[in-house]
């Protein structure tokens, strides 16, 4: 029995697997940033602005993810000369500097937020978009970038000797994470129909962190995993009523433990 | 010339690893760096690679001076290196190790990268063809799909000259490439050295091993203390007084005639 319930359950999956997916792709080269809410932010703004002025729904969807994705080069740029946990401080401190804008930025409705909304985003295109975002972050593994990115990880001065420049490299993962997240937010906004600043704060990027982290760094489908047990089990916990989220912070406490590189391993690993 | 370094100068606080270090290396011959643990070698390296930025003097590299260049640019100059504790990107296979060296010859750009990602990759096909040569030529045909940790420590000195000379250098810089091998495995490496040089490749050799370096190079620079102290042929080193109280001096009894 697929309910109206589950397809807009499977929609917010989605739109978090999306989120999971455009934290993944900046880790990849070792930028972990706790600031992927003020993309997503950028991209439902920007995406609902246009849609209201009767732009359809697919280039305001890519608008929304271009100008995150230029957002991504801004927030970048001084994250280059950083590494490690100041990253995470920076990106943090962006995500904030963003959610205040909205808050007091009266165009897109300041603290009351923005409605009417119209309901454009199905589950088909979230999909869809899932399926587009895999394809690159898998693929990528195997190609120049991809391998620039996992060199620059691993060790920056190796990467560097061997003629990877690293500014490019990871300003490009950076804005293509910001870009997915984007694109994520535009589909949020038309299935929310209703925005405002609060919904993009620490906390949603903070569980975008955590997508990743559970489901494991090393592999794209980590985040795939991660989203799903992070949106899905709170409702099927739903049956413990008032223990819903104690029983949910303890189960990931225990994946915690158990699996403390994350639920999928990284592919690949050969033996010989 | 090839290389000149110029009056280099590289101080770390108030000591100065290098100081006033002057050389040369011409063009498609092998020249080793010697000289005593702590006198300035790898300072050196990291100098002429840009992993260090000269605190004063000059580089030029075929006519062109480069000082203060980020080590990508350098390698796209065409300066390629190893490291001497081996540096190898683990989440990687041997194969994809090499084809790191190969970044900078591999299409650039979003064009490059969007058609790469359509499967018109021919400079990728390229570049995979010739990491896969690049392999061969080090003596590890067949393990390009193995993981480095499994490799042993001399195998992966090797690839770490394989994903160097894949970048098609002009000068290769050798950072103790021979640590921890045995007898045969260096006959082996002054081997591959030596057919580095049939492209006509210039190789700059930082070594202790004496026996290795007198046999394989053509001109040898004697650093002490962070100062040249001798260079020339290797006849002339061996008999030069001043590096070998260089060396007796350090309590080093490294036997420079074995």
């Amino acid at each position: 029995m697929w309910s109206s319930y589950w397809d807009s359950v499977a929609v917010f999956l989605g739109i978090n697997v999306l989120m999971g997916i455009s934290l993944y792709v900046p880790m990849t080269a070792g930028l972990i940033s706790l600031g992927q809410g003020a993309f997503m932010a950028i991209g439902a703004y920007v995406c609902a602005l246009l849609t209201k002025a009767n732009v359809p729904f697919l280039p305001a969807l890519l608008a929304g993810g271009a100008v995150a994705a230029v957002a991504g080069l801004v927030a970048g740029a001084p994250a280059l000369r950083i590494r490690g946990i100041y990253v995470m401080i920076l990106t943090l401190g962006f995500g904030e500097i963003v959610r205040v804008f909205f808050l007091n930025f009266e165009p897109t409705g300041g603290a009351s937020g923005m409605g009417g909304i119209r309901p454009l985003t199905e589950l088909w295109q979230v999909v869809l978009a899932c399926l587009i975002a895999y394809a690159v972050a898998w693929r990528m593994r195997h190609l120049r970038l991809g391998r620039a990115m996992i060199a620059i990880h691993e060790d920056d001065l190796v990467a560097e000797a061997m003629g990877i420049n690293l500014t490019r490299t990871k300003l490009v993962s950076f804005s293509l994470g910001a870009l997915v997240a984007g694109v994520a937010g535009g589909f949020y906004a038309h299935q929310a129909l209703f925005i405002d600043a609060n919904q993009f704060d620490f906390s949603r990027s903070a569980i975008t962190f955590l997508y990743v982290v559970l489901g494991g760094v090393a592999n794209p489908f980590g985040s795939l995993v991660g989203a799903a047990i992070v949106t899905l089990l709170p409702e099927l916990l739903r049956v413990v009523q008032d223990w819903r989220m104690t029983v949910f912070g303890t189960i990931l406490v225990l994946i915690a433990i158990w699996r403390p590189d994350g639920l999928l391993p990284a592919p690949r690993l050969r033996r010989s | 010339m090839l290389l000149h370094v110029d009056r280099i100068t590289r101080r770390f606080g108030g000591y100065a690893a290098l100081n006033d270090a002057s050389c040369e290396v011409a063009e498609g011959l092998v020249h080793a760096l010697i000289g005593p643990n702590g006198a300035g070698k790898t300072t050196l390296f990291n100098v002429i690679s840009g992993v260090l930025r000269p605190t004063s003097g000059r580089l030029r590299f075929q006519g062109v001076d480069y000082t203060g260049s980020r080590p990508d640019k350098v390698l796209t100059m065409g300066i390629a290196r190893n490291f001497q504790h081996v540096r190898l990107v683990r989440g990687l296979s041997v194969l994809e190790n090499v084809m790191i060296g190969a970044h900078a010859r591999i299409g650039r750009g979003l064009l490059g990268n969007a058609a790469e990602f359509l499967g018109f990759a021919v400079a990728e096909k390229a570049a995979r063809e010739k990491a896969r040569e690049m392999l061969d030529f080090v003596g590890m045909a067949g393990k390009a799909e193995m993981q480095p940790d499994n490799l042993t420590l001399v195998d992966q000195r090797r690839l770490e000259i394989a994903r160097a000379l894949v970048s098609d250098p002009r000068l290769l810089l050798l950072d103790e490439p021979a640590a921890g091998m045995n007898a045969a495995e260096l006959n082996e490496l002054s081997a591959l050295i030596r057919r580095t040089q049939v492209n006509g490749l210039t190789v700059l050799l930082v070594e202790h091993h004496m026996r290795l370096v007198m046999s394989v190079s053509d001109q040898i620079t004697v650093l002490s203390a962070g100062t040249i102290i001798a260079g020339g042929p290797p006849q002339v080193i061996q008999r030069d007084p001043t590096v070998i109280a260089a060396y007796l001096g350090n309590g080093d009894e490294l036997a420079l005639h074995s």
